[in-house]
Parts: structure tokens; sequence; C-alpha cells
């Protein structure tokens, strides 16, 4: 990939769409790159459907809004059912198959079918769908480097609660374990 | 100082703090939550002040208070929060009473909804309060310009006496972006020549919006807009993007400008001469350098969040010195780069039909 | 020799002069309001702040500073004053149509939130600026030029009791009715808006005082018919009395 890209995560709400799109942005900001994010909610608090829409990129982003992903991370059915069609021609879907059975559409993107909340049941509990999505989806890009990602893991694990602190672990062992499903080729790729 | 990653409205409400603010009156609508929230969390620690009102009706109220003493303050709302403060806004240009507020759009008419609009143009500049009055209205487009324009919406509020509006939408209250806050840049006025403290060693001061003597009012009213006419010389700021040569110009405020930005560079990557004019205040609204740009283009695209607002003062700026087209939607339907790319090539090819045609 | 017994308040400006209908209480209020702060020698803290009704010209009678403020939101206006200037006296004159009417929302809010403030509600039962309407506070029966047969119960409902219901929030330090019908209701009145003074510049809270005062213009009655008016028929429906009173425990 070039150093310009943009992806949706979707998921219901609880999932961490929202908050995956974030880490991807602090670690942009990291590496010293432009970056948006800008999110889509329904009025619910819990279990609402909801997608984050982000941009890196080596020069200024001008729209946050964009017509087309390169990339769509789907975490539920009703995720790849809505932004399927949001995909660049030439991109890629990464889909949860845990809970997403729907037949995908069309031939111009490539698919990566991962069951996300399968594999989470192999780490450490709690584990976390949207970390693991994240780790794929940085090891297929390349966009940005894990260790960015991690680092940022780190520096907010210094200012949040001793509760949520102590994931620390849990959340660097999801994005390494999400890395290596497409390194080690755990999926059809 | 680095950037750090910011959501708009926290970036609002953390500028306003380096500003000085001392005071945030507020109730919560969706989608500026956050500005309340952040400062419930960061003024009262810092020995500042931080009311949840009973209504909006209550907080602008409150922000009056602390004008009159001459003191920072602020309030957020929006749409039909704002909708409320009206009747204050007017009373504070009147009275000339400064004060800071930020309204993130959302989608209308009535409680309308959640998703980012631009309808309440009309609203900030147009005004629901009653009689001639003017108030400041700066609109950000991005995080960064957010910060900055919170650090001189606090400035001119003091500087000129008269409430400041911060036009956001629902786009730009969500997003987050890279942004550096840097320090407060301005340099205050003394606010001791009129502010109330207690009649100690002077004589009495009044500040109030009830002139009844004959041609009180209207004395005091042409004194308030030989300011506006000072705010307008002194304070119209506008974004110059690729205008020069441009045959088509496009004028947009606030985030949708963005979005036009992007449309804009892929309609020059395809070799179209197209440019943007952004007016970064609303009012006072850059209306002789759209003039200008006008009389040197072909023809202008106002794009919009809503039915056509701006548009109003697009036309009356450009006066007749090149055609004006709108494209906009309403109510929290959101445009992206290629919708307001497909128009551009529309117009575009329309243009240079009709110069063939011509030659 | 002469000694001088009656002399005009430093709070009051010295070429100021009411300009009230004949026996409207306004006045009477007004000067209590200017001997007390001159007794509290606050004239050079005070910062007072007007409302819309007659109760509007504050800062053409008193030597002291003034903020206008729009129909009911004088307590909002002196909240945000107060809390910019936490060492300044801060009080609202308002009357029964700006803070028992529009305003009696953001009156019972300032209550809770026990700001340190004074409120003072001058209660005439009618809207008198406007030429006696029906206000919140007007009486079952009571004809004003909007209920011309009379306020009827099963139309408009019943008269709001400001003081009485201000007195039960926890954040109200004081909260009392007086009239200002005798002279020594005027002593009452005054040691009532006294004790409400001492709550804010004690820090204790909110003091709120509702004074019945006569309107004779828009009661179409003799100032003295309107005395006599107010102690036989309004004080039944809104008697006197104090509703709340911590700064009495803290005396104790």
């Amino acid at each position: 990939m070039n150093g310009d890209l943009s992806v949706i995560i979707s998921g219901f709400g609880g999932q961490g769409a929202l908050f995956a799109g974030i880490l991807l942005c602090h670690a942009a900001v990291v590496e010293g790159k432009h970056t948006t994010w800008f999110p889509s909610y329904g009025a619910e608090m819990r279990g609402g459907a909801v997608n984050c829409c982000v941009n890196i990129s080596d020069y200024d982003v001008p729209s946050p809004i964009i017509d087309k992903a390169d990339v769509v991370i789907a975490l539920n059915d009703a995720s790849q059912e809505k932004f399927e069609s949001k995909v660049k021609s030439g991109g890629f879907m990464i889909i949860n198959s845990s809970l997403s059975h729907l037949q995908t559409k069309r031939t111009d993107i490539n698919y990566i079918k991962i069951p996300l909340n399968e594999l989470a049941q192999k780490l450490i509990q709690p584990a976390f769908v949207n970390v693991i999505a994240l780790g794929a989806f940085l090891e297929k890009t390349k966009i940005l480097k894990i260790e960015s990602v991690k680092q940022v893991m780190k520096e907010m694990a210094k200012t949040v609660s001793a509760k949520k602190a102590a994931l620390l672990p849990n959340n660097l062992e999801c994005i390494d374990f999400g890395a290596s499903i497409i390194s080690q080729r755990m999926v059809t790729v | 100082m680095a950037k750090v990653l910011v959501k708009g409205n926290e970036a609002i409400a953390q500028a306003a703090i380096n500003a000085g603010c001392r005071c945030y009156f507020g109730y919560p609508i969706t989608p500026q939550s956050e500005i309340g929230e952040y400062m419930g969390k960061h003024l009262p620690p810092m020995g500042r002040v931080f009311i949840t009102a009973e209504s909006e009706l209550a907080s602008v109220n409150m922000l009056i208070g602390a004008g009159t003493t001459g003191t920072k303050a602020m309030t957020s709302s929006s749409s039909c929060g704002i909708a409320l403060m009206q009747e204050a806004f007017s009373a504070m240009c009147c009275a000339q009473v400064p004060g800071v507020i930020v309204s993130v759009m959302r989608g209308g008419p009535g409680l309308g909804n959640i998703a980012p609009a631009q309808g309440d143009y009309f609203q900030a500049l147009k005004g629901g309060g009653n009689g001639d009055y003017k108030i400041i209205v700066l609109s950000p487009s991005t995080v960064q310009e957010a910060i900055d324009l919170t650090y001189r919406a606090f400035h001119l509020a003091l500087k000129y006496r008269n409430p400041v509006m911060l036009l956001a939408d629902g786009v730009l209250g969500q997003m987050m972006e890279p942004a550096e806050f840097g320090e407060y840049p301005y340099k205050d006025p003394d606010v001791t020549q009129w502010a109330l403290d207690g009649a100690d060693n002077r004589e009495p001061r009044n500040i109030v919006s009830l002139h009844m003597p004959e041609g009180e009012m209207e004395m005091l009213t042409n004194k308030i807009f030989e300011k506006y006419e000072q705010i307008a010389k002194n304070e119209t700021t506008y974004e110059d993007y690729l205008l020069s040569d441009a045959k088509l110009v496009l004028t947009a405020f606030g985030s949708v400008a963005r979005v036009a930005k992007a449309a804009v560079k892929k309609a020059r990557d395809n070799g179209m001469k197209v440019g943007l004019f952004r007016p970064v205040t609303l009012f006072p609204f850059p209306d002789k350098d759209l003039h200008e740009t006008a009389v040197k283009t072909d023809m202008i695209l106002d794009v919009e969040l809503n039915k056509g607002q701006m548009l109003l003062d697009v036309r009356s700026a450009v006066f007749g010195a090149c055609p004006v087209e709108f494209y906009g939607r309403p109510a929290g339907g959101l445009l992206t780069p290629d919708m307001i790319y497909k128009k551009i090539t529309e117009l575009y090819s329309k243009l240079e039909n009709t110069e063939a045609g011509v030659k | 020799m002469e000694t001088l017994v009656y002399k005009r308040p430093e709070s009051l400006l010295k070429d100021g002069h009411f300009t009230f209908c004949p026996g409207c209480g306004h006045g009477v209020v007004l000067r209590i309001i200017a001997e007390l702060i001159d007794e509290f020698n606050l004239q050079k803290d005070t910062i007072a702040i007007s409302s819309v009704g007659c109760s509007i010209f504050l800062e053409k009678f008193f030597n002291l500073d003034v903020a206008g403020a729009s129909h009911g939101r004088s307590p909002c206006v002196a909240t945000g004053v107060k809390r910019c200037k936490p060492d300044k006296f801060v009080f609202t004159y308002q009357g029964d149509g700006d803070a028992a009417t529009i305003g009696f929302n953001e009156t019972i809010h300032t209550a809770c939130r026990g700001e340190h403030i004074t409120t003072i509600m001058i209660n005439n039962t009618n809207f008198g600026m406007t030429v006696g309407q029906a206000s919140a506070t007007t009486l079952v029966g009571q004809v004003t030029t909007t209920t011309p047969a009379g306020r009827k119960a099963e139309l408009t409902g019943y008269p709001l009791h400001a003081a009485e219901i201000v007195s039960k929030c926890d954040g109200t330090a004081y909260a009392a009715r007086v009239a200002i019908t005798s002279t020594k209701n005027i002593i009452q009145a005054k040691k009532a808006i006294k004790k409400a003074f001492e709550a804010q510049v004690k820090g204790l809270g909110y003091g709120f005082v509702e004074v019945l005062a006569a309107c004779p213009t828009n009661w179409h009655m003799s100032p003295v018919e309107s005395v006599e008016h107010i102690d036989k028929v309004i004080e039944q429906v809104h008697p006197l009395g104090v509703f709340k009173d911590i700064t009495a425990q803290e005396n104790e």
C-alpha cells in the first residue's frame, strides 16, 4: 500500500469498532502522519450499529467523509451488508465470520474471513475482537507499524483506570495474534 | 508543542480553558455534550465555575451575568438549544455584553435528528432575536481551526463587547484529528472601564437593554452599528484555495468546505480550473472579496448542508457578477467528495460548452 | 438646634426620585433595601439585578451598579455575576410576573443550587406595568384585564405561593412573606429583608422575601382601600410568615 489509506470499521455497539479506529488514529500521529476519525452511531447507548471512518495519509486530509474505503472491517453481519458496496474496487474487506454467514457479492474486491470470536476464545481472557481485527488489518496493509499501536496502548494504560490498565497485556496479545492470523496464513488471504 | 489527536468538541473546550474561560454554563444536547462534560471535569479543580443550568435560557443568562463583570465565559449548545438563547443574544448586543457561544449544528427543523447539518446559518446570522443586532460568527473547518477560532472568539468578545458565536457542526464536533493547542495568542483589552464590580470610588454603572427616552435607542443602535462597521473592516477573514485562475468557484463554510476541497482537488487533478472560497468569518461576511472573486470567475457553486442559507449572502455579495448555482442536502444528509465532484463536472462541462458556443 | 432623624440613604441616587403610581408599594421596598445596604456598608460592593415590569428602572433610583435581565432571568444573571464576583453583594429585584410567573423555574433552580444571592419579589398579584393582567399569584375571583369576570379556578387554576415553595428548596437559607401595610408591618418587612441579606453575607444560601404590595391603579382602588385589601383579602390567600430561616439556627 502507498501512504494514503481509508478504512471503515463497523460493528454493533460494544464491539469496539470506534475504539479500534481511535487506536489506529493515535498510531498514525505517532508516525507523524495526517489522519482523521469520524464516527457514526445510532441514538442508543449500547447495541446499536456504529462505525467510524479513518483516513491515514502522508498529506493533509481534506475530507473526513469518504465515498469508498480501501478497506472495510465488518465485525458483524449487519456491517457486512451495509458496507460491502463501500469498498473501493481492488480493495478488501475483513469479515468476522463468527457473526456473519452472509454470502459475499463482489468479485472486484478481496475478502478475508476471520472467525474472530472463536479465535478470541484461545487467548487470555478477556480478548477483544476489534483489536485482533486491527492486528490483521495492519499486517495485511502495512500502513502503520504494529509497534506504533502497541506504543499507543501502553501510553493509554497510564491514563485510564487501574481496571482498564490491567487489560494492557490482553490488548498486546490480541494485536500480535491478529497480525499472526495473516502472517501465518491461518485463514485464506 | 506537539500535535495531539483530539475530538473537535474537546478541542473547543480545552481551547476555551487555555483562553482563560472562567465560567461555563450549559445544558446537555447532542452532538455537543462532550464540551460540557469536559468543562465539568476540568473547570472545578481549577477553581473555575461550571454550572449545568436548568435550561439554555438559564445558561445564556448566566453568561450575561458573567459578561457584565468582564469575566471570560462560555456556553455551548446545538440547534434547538440555540433557538432558546436568541432573546439573550439580542439583549447582549444591545447592552454590549461580551460572551462566547458555541453552536454545534444538528439536523432540523424541530427536534430534527442528531446528524451533522448546517441548517442554523440563518439562526446564527439572521437571528431569531428582536431588533437590529449582529453577533460575530466564526466558522471552523478543521479541529485545528476550531482551537484557533475559539481563542479568537474570546478575544473578539472582549475587544468589541459583543457576543461571538463559534458555529461548528456535528462533523467537526465528533471527528478527531491531530492538532496543536499552542498558547492563547491575544492580549485582551482592559475591562475595568466598564465592567460591574460595585461602585467603589466611582459613579455607579449600569448594563441594561431598555432605553425608553425618545431617540435614545436609535442613537445607541447607530453607535453599535458603527462598531459593526469596524468589525467588518478589521476582522473579515476567508480562505482562498486555488482561486487565481478558477473558472468555477465553490463557496462553502465549516466542515462541508473540506469535503468541497477534496472535490476541488480531484477536479484539478482532472484538469478543471476549480477553486474554493471559504468564509471563515460569517459575520463579518467577506462580501467585497467574494465580489472581486465573482468578477474574475465564470460561475459560483455554493455548497451547504441545508436548503440554501449562506446562498443568500453569496448572491448578495456576487450581485450579478456571475451566475450562482446551489447544491446542498438538508436535515442530516451528508455530502461526500464524489457527490460534489459530480456536480462540479456537470457545471464545468456546461461552462465549456457555452464558451465553445460563443467562440 | 435641629436633630436630623430622617435622611436619604447613600444607596439611593441624590437626584433620583421614584416614578411609581400613588400608593404603589415599590418605593417603600426600594427604600428599605437602600437603608439596609447602607447599614451593611455594602454600597461599594453591591451589584443589583433588575428585572422586567415596574421593577425595571433600578438604575434610576439606586446609587449602585445595576445589570439588567430579560423577563424572568434575573436569578440567572445574578448567578453569573455572583459566581464571578463571590465577594460582592448581589440581589435581584423582581415582581410576581417576573419571579413567580415567567421566571419561576429560574427562581426554584437558583434556590436549589443554594446560590448566595438574595431575591426581593414584589407581589401585587398582577402584571402592573402592562396594566393589570392576571399573573400566577392572582387570587381566585380577582378581576384583572385578562379575567374581567374574576379569575376562575376551573379555567386558570389557583394562585402560586412563591415563598412557601422556595422555602422547600434545600439551598434556601431564608424565605418569608411580608407586607408593608402598616408601620409595624414595614418594620417586620425590613427585619425579613435584613435576614435574607444576612444569609448571603454569611454565605448560608439563597434568601427570598416576597413582599405583598399595593397596586391601586390596576386594582382600581384608592391607596387606603388597597392597603385594607391586602390585610383583609390577599393575606388570607398569601399569608404572612417566615417559612424557612437557617440564620436563626446559626445564631443559636
